[in-house]
């Protein structure tokens, strides 16, 4: 039990950990607000659309809640490359986080939707509303107010999700860990370093997300009501 | 007073030369499936008026007011509200609540606005009124209703009397012909009753027309041109506000002697 | 079939069966730490909460691939010889630890006050107040969540991929290595996947609203 630490990676390999941190904040960035308006537009259409979008809709949430977000970006990736597509292993990556966080944002916006008071509609319909200028007035600040923390939770969810991207070569963090370990031999010291990064990360994520709901629900912030 | 047979209503205030009624409601029937809560309504209110709807519960006075902004559809007979029959077929939903106000038991603002806020939304999004006018129509309104020192707090901030209140101003803010009121006070703890009633009687009397669901009787009483009492889905009754003191039916009597 | 020999679909199966026995060893060692964490998560001790709200907290804000890395590269810094299967057993154990234990801390908090103090009135002590009144109580609660959790388990077990862990995830990446019929091979995964999660997800739903039905 004489195992001794070396850290000395951190200053050979500075730049690298840096571009991989980027990659990982770059990566969770670009998909979390797509993702968040495809799922409020797939409970949305589950809710209240036509039959055909409702059943559409439930097939895909279903496909990406069971299965794993690895094998969809397998699915993605190798498929469009055999189709000739060639999109870019970061692209892919987005593309993939957007629809995987998609699924699960539409359960809990769907959530959202179901539990605010019929009475809102119904006064909001009573003062000549229209059906658009009730869904973002209303129903959508009502709704992303009452689940926001598991949002949250969600949101964060995806960014840690972000460290499989390097199975297809987008060196994100993990993939910089990798690439270091494979070349002075110290892995785990690398991935505890890796591992006290992300958890950085998910708590400056964790922050700005509640910032962020500052800005948004003006009434939370005048009446200090925490979340 | 006149005692008046089933499906026929006296109208105690005379109308106006000429004047169409606001509210008609001809043989009106409504059901929940198989049952039938509206059993043939005919009632009038005219422009100006102030018509109070009372009864036990179930006795279809909240549908019959539901009717009347289209929040329950009718099954049969006819209904007219501010010239408008809402079976026609080019009948427009939107354009008639426009016109017709609705205060809620449960006051139903939305929690996420500010009173002026919940005062504008609709009067900015369907009106197309700009900041400073919909600025100036808030004041004008919160100011009806005592409230004008409210107008940047959130609703849960409000006593249950001041959310009332605020939205009374949120449907007068758009201008309505006719305000309806569904049991507003019936949530309302005893003593914050009296403040909203307050504001109700001066809409009152300063000309606006209005049906209310109310069961408080005094209230009736003092402000309703025409007290309608309902029972068992049929206009059982109707009359001035004296009627209550001289019932003719058995059913009101005992309905009036309960207290209720 | 599609291009796909037998054999290769007999891969899949393989790789599956290892993703079944990984899902299992997860949840068995996550319920069997998971379980003092929920109990320490909601004692009145003080060290005890907070050290066990640290762990959560820990756990959950690192990604499950770079615990199965720590867990297989730490586990080699020991001597022992590493193996994959159970690096990935113990990186599972870990994170299914700490969601199961989140999970079940809020079942127990979930039932109602009121109960406790009942049993206080009774004269039972702590201990029996908690296993003859609290624990079926919750136990109920915990279905739904538990067995929603366990299709997350099944799922993630695919992030043992990083540590080389021959699952069925592995398996479908060294068969698209060899054929290059990428839709064809992942979607015979993903399909072998959603027919082991669906019906724990629909199962999780099932048992959730009949538990809404009655307490309604």
């Amino acid at each position: 039990m004489d195992y001794v630490f070396d850290f000395s990676f951190l200053e050979s390999f500075r730049s690298e950990i840096i571009n991989g941190v980027r990659l990982t904040i770059l990566l969770t960035v670009v998909s979390i607000l797509p993702g968040f308006a495809l799922g409020t537009a797939c409970a949305v259409g589950r809710l209240y659309g036509p039959r055909w979008l409702q059943t559409a809709v439930t097939i895909y949430i279903e496909a990406i809640r069971n299965t794993p977000l690895i094998i969809q970006v397998f699915w993605l990736f190798f498929g469009l490359t055999v189709l000739g597509a060639r999109i870019g292993p970061f692209n892919a990556a987005v593309i993939a986080l957007v629809i995987n966080t998609g699924a699960y944002s539409a359960e809990i916006m769907r959530a959202g939707f179901q539990a605010i008071p019929k009475g809102q509609l119904e006064a909001a319909n009573c003062l000549a509303m229209t059906r658009r200028q009730i869904f973002w007035n209303i129903q959508l600040p009502q709704a992303a107010e009452l689940v926001y923390p598991a949002l949250v939770s969600q949101f964060i969810l995806m960014m840690l999700a972000t460290s499989i991207m390097s199975q297809i070569s987008v060196e994100e963090l993990t993939g910089v860990g990798y690439q270091v370990q494979s070349i002075t031999f110290r892995g785990f010291d690398v991935y505890l370093v890796i591992a006290v990064l992300y958890l950085a990360l998910a708590t400056m994520l964790r922050l700005c997300l509640h910032g962020a709901a500052q800005l948004a629900f003006t009434r939370l912030r005048k009446l200090r009501t925490p979340l | 007073m006149t005692v008046i047979s089933m499906n026929t209503v006296h109208t105690p205030v005379a109308p106006q030369d000429g004047a169409q009624p606001m509210v008609s409601f001809r043989d009106v029937h409504k059901s929940f499936g198989a049952l039938e809560v509206l059993k043939g309504i005919d009632l009038d209110v005219m422009p100006g008026q102030v018509a109070a709807l009372i009864g036990r519960s179930g006795s279809g006075k909240s549908t019959a007011l539901r009717c009347i902004n289209g929040l329950e559809k009718i099954n049969d007979g006819e209904l007219t509200v501010c010239g408008r029959n809402l079976r026609a077929r080019d009948f427009e939903l939107r354009e008639l609540r426009k016109e017709v106000g609705i205060v809620f038991q449960s006051y139903n603002l939305f929690p996420h606005l500010t009173v002026e806020q919940n005062v504008t939304l609709a009067p900015r999004k369907v009106n197309g009124l700009d900041a400073a006018e919909s600025r100036a129509l808030a004041a004008e309104v919160l100011e009806q209703v005592g409230l004008s020192d409210k107008a940047s707090s959130y609703p849960e901030q409000l006593s249950g009397g001041q959310q009332q209140r605020v939205a009374i101003a949120r449907s007068l803010a758009m201008r309505p012909k006719l305000m309806l009121f569904d049991e507003v006070t019936s949530a309302l703890d005893p003593e914050l009753t009296g403040e909203v009633l307050r504001v109700i009687g001066k809409l009152a009397a300063g000309g606006m027309t209005m049906v209310l669901v109310t069961h408080e009787m005094a209230f009736a009483r003092q402000v309703a041109d025409l007290v309608v009492y309902m029972h068992q889905g049929r206009v059982w009754e109707a009359g001035k506000g004296t009627m209550l003191d001289d019932p003719q039916t058995v059913e009101l009597r005992q309905f009036v002697g309960s207290g209720l | 079939m599609l291009g796909v020999s037998l054999d290769q679909y007999g891969f899949l199966v393989q790789g599956a069966f290892w993703t079944v026995v990984l899902s299992l060893m997860g949840f068995v060692g996550g319920t069997i730490v998971g379980l003092p964490v929920a109990l320490a998560r909601i004692s009145r001790g003080w060290f005890l909460c907070r050290a066990s709200s640290a762990y959560v907290q820990f756990v959950q804000g690192i990604p499950l691939p770079v615990i199965m890395f720590v867990v297989y590269f730490g586990v080699s810094i020991y001597g022992f010889d590493v193996n994959a299967l159970v690096a990935a057993a113990i990186a599972m154990t870990l994170y299914s630890s700490a969601y199961l234990g989140e999970i079940w801390k809020g079942c127990i908090q979930a039932v109602p006050k009121t109960q406790w103090e009942a049993g206080e009135c009774l004269a039972l002590t702590n201990l029996q107040r908690f296993i003859y009144i609290i624990l079926p109580q919750a136990l109920r609660i915990a279905v739904p969540p538990t067995v929603g959790f366990l299709v997350q388990i099944v799922k993630n077990t695919s992030y043992s991929v990083v540590i080389g862990f021959f699952d069925l995830t592995y398996s479908a990446k060294i068969l698209n290595n060899a054929t290059f019929k990428p839709f064809i091979i992942f979607t015979a995964a993903a399909l072998i996947y959603f027919a082991i999660c669906f019906p724990l997800s629909r199962y999780a739903r099932r048992f959730e609203l009949r538990l809404h039905r009655r307490n309604a």
